[in-house]
């Protein structure tokens, strides 16, 4: 399933100075034991068979490109095009990750699945792969993501999962990350532990990259046939990072595609109060098993990010991301809150289309950018999520009370 | 030869088995740090572990989290932690003292920095729970030219190969984790750890210590029974959430000499 164009990471989980495996000791041969376990499934064509046809029959793939032409015709300029991971079954891309490694737990005999969630996109994916496989399934999640999220909780709960709110630190996605280690690190006999981004200790950015270049190999695919060619430029929000790397990983060898990352700025960069640390240039560190650009004082403490949509508030970023920005071959900007909520209602509006609030990022950059280019050039967003989810948030922003 | 390899030495020449007491620097406040290690040391402690507290403490269970809680809101910083460090090295030369925590604080003062700090004020070990062999060579060895120990942590689940890394990267003490689990966990495996230290003990030419899990004086001499070393952490942090503040410095003094007690009993017979 890998591309063979582009090798990192390298053996030992390695992009360039980012990744690795930083974990105690208890945790490395169950690291290993998946990371064997999923290079012989990798390139097994009876799993990528299996994947493939899940893909298609339970999520609905492939998603469609779709061509917001009103939008794109009120900003004036180039053409936005947006990936519809939106309409995969569960509302977002993080079910394509949480079917691989299913398949992958079920290969492996771990009758036990776990996960973290913020936004509880990929909580209730994975509470949805459990009840398709019959796995028994605990989702770890911030106690403040669990009040600002209380459908997707109920949503878990209605898949047959059990919800842990975590109280630690800042009780949002870091904590219950750290939270879902410590029950890997206690279980691990018989749990698998589905991590829902690009990030942790190898093999899972590269794993979770894999199972989510589903997205750029289809757009790859489809730009030629409806549009005549590749995109100009591809955009996508980065929290962790994974429908980013998802749909930026086949385009890297693509040299004439811009590929641009949009952290959420939160407040703005200049209050602190944001989740942004590859556009505020943090400095780099080591959390949750791999080193990247990480948000810290000046101790070396993990710092309280900010971010009007839960699934981009987390203080680190995947460290292939690291990686790309140092290499200069993807850019990373941000968008503020309230450059995130204008393009939440402006899709609503032009287009008939409530995007997730992490996704609303992407296509913010995009309505910033659309304007200063031709109306021949062609954006790419991934959008990633629908907005059923950010009903409540959103309409708390406007005052309105259900 | 290193003040953690001579106290082994001691102990090993006497037929004694060592006793590590942990507890969280800036727990329950900054104060009270540098008189609680005076306390570990008075009930008979022979190495203190002194945690480095960290926002996430992936490793840790519920206790030394709070501890770490405590200890930031406090201002507990790295700095902070060598600087009491050098304050008790001026009033014991004898007892090791080992730091214990996670890589990020210390890159985030830079690792060369770190290093030098820790060697001019009197740190003998350095325990990173989230750094492997692999990925920390640089670290090791400017510690090793620093003349520090680094320890590091095996597993019921560790492989042979592992054994090995530890053995070429490691020195001191080797810090065996008695169960699959995270800090403060209760189920201890005896019969398991009997059968592992002799091997662990003969494939890296150290001693070896047991933490994680361990409670009171009758789990205490049974693991001095087969090991070298009881490192002892949340039971004791407990001891300081339970204890009104006026009590915290007796309380762990006599817990930690209960301890003592049992390991040199079972010793002698």
């Amino acid at each position: 399933m890998a591309d063979s164009h582009y090798s990192l990471p390298d053996a030992q989980g390695h992009f360039g100075p980012y990744g690795g495996v930083f974990v105690a000791e208890t945790l490395m041969p169950a690291l290993e034991e998946l990371r064997l376990a999923y290079e012989a499934c990798r390139d097994d064509p009876h799993f990528v068979a299996e994947y493939e046809y899940e893909l298609k029959h339970y999520v609905g793939r492939p998603s469609p490109i779709y061509h917001a032409k009103r939008l794109s015709e009120e900003l004036g300029g180039a053409q936005i095009l947006l990936k519809r991971e939106d309409l995969n079954h569960t509302g977002a891309h993080k079910v394509n990750n949480c079917i691989g490694q299913a398949l992958l737990a079920k290969r492996m005999g771990k009758p036990r699945v776990i996960a973290e969630t913020g936004a509880g996109q990929h909580g209730v994916a994975t509470a949805t792969v459990a009840a398709r496989y019959g796995f028994e399934c605990v989702v770890y999640m911030g106690s403040e993501d669990v009040k600002r999220q209380s459908a997707n909780v109920y949503r878990m709960k209605l898949l047959g999962a059990s919800v842990v709110p975590v109280e630690s630190g800042s009780k949002t996605l870091k904590d219950a990350l750290n939270e879902a280690m410590r029950d890997w690190v206690t279980n691990v006999s018989n749990t698998f532990y589905i991590i829902g981004t690009v990030a942790g200790p190898h093999p899972y950015p590269a794993m979770v990259r894999d199972f989510q270049t589903v997205i750029g190999k289809e757009c790859l695919a489809q730009m030629p046939e409806y549009f005549g060619r590749q995109p100009d430029v591809v955009i996508a929000c980065v929290g962790g990072g994974s429908n980013a790397m998802g749909i930026f990983h086949p385009y890297i060898p693509h040299d004439g595609v811009r590929l641009i990352g949009v952290e959420a700025a939160g407040e703005g960069l200049a209050t602190g109060r944001h989740a942004a640390p590859l556009t505020a240039g943090s400095p780099v560190g080591v959390l949750h098993g791999n080193r990247t650009y990480l948000m810290q004082d000046e101790n070396g403490q993990i710092v309280d990010t900010h971010s009007i949509s839960a699934g981009l508030d987390y203080p680190g970023v995947g460290p292939e991301h690291a990686w790309l920005k140092d290499s200069g071959r993807a850019e990373y900007v941000a968008a503020s809150d309230d450059e995130a909520l204008a393009a939440f209602h402006a899709l609503c509006r032009y287009e008939g289309i409530i995007p997730a609030l992490e996704s609303a990022h992407a296509v913010a950059h995009a309505m910033k950018i659309a304007p200063t280019l031709g109306r021949d050039k062609l954006l790419l967003v991934n959008l990633s999520g629908r907005g059923d989810k950010d009903m409540h948030t959103v309409a708390e922003r406007s005052g309105i009370r259900f | 030869m290193s003040r953690i390899q001579s106290t082994f030495a001691k102990l090993q020449a006497a037929g004694r088995k060592a006793l590590i007491p942990f507890i969280t620097a800036g727990d329950p406040d900054g104060q009270m740090t540098l008189p609680l290690m005076r306390a570990l040391a008075a009930g008979g402690a022979d190495v203190i572990e002194l945690g480095v507290p960290f926002s996430d403490p992936m490793a840790d269970g519920p206790t030394i989290q709070r501890a770490s809680e405590r200890a930031l809101a406090g201002g507990m910083s790295l700095r902070r932690v060598i600087d009491i460090v050098r304050l008790f090295r001026m009033e014991n030369d004898e007892t090791p003292v080992v730091l214990m925590g996670y890589a990020n604080p210390i890159e985030a003062m830079s690792q060369e920095l770190f290093v030098a700090a820790a060697a001019e004020a009197g740190v003998d070990g350095v325990l990173v729970v989230d750094y492997p062999p692999e990925e920390c060579a640089d670290f090791t060895a400017a510690l090793r030219s620093a003349g520090l120990d680094q320890i590091f942590l095996l597993a019921p689940t560790s492989s042979e190969q592992r054994f090995r890394d530890v053995a070429t990267a490691g020195s001191g003490y080797i810090y065996y984790v008695s169960l699959k689990g995270v800090t403060g966990a209760s189920n201890l495996d005896f019969d398991e750890i009997a059968q592992r230290i002799p091997k662990i003990r003969a494939a890296v030419g150290m001693p070896v210590g047991v933490g994680f899990g361990i409670r009171d004086a009758a789990s205490a001499r049974r693991i001095g029974a087969v090991a070298d070393a009881v490192v002892i952490g949340s039971r004791i942090i407990e001891e300081i959430e339970a204890s009104p503040r006026a009590q915290i410095l007796n309380n762990v003094e006599n817990f930690v000499r209960g301890i003592r007690v049992a390991l040199d009993e079972q010793a002698g017979t």
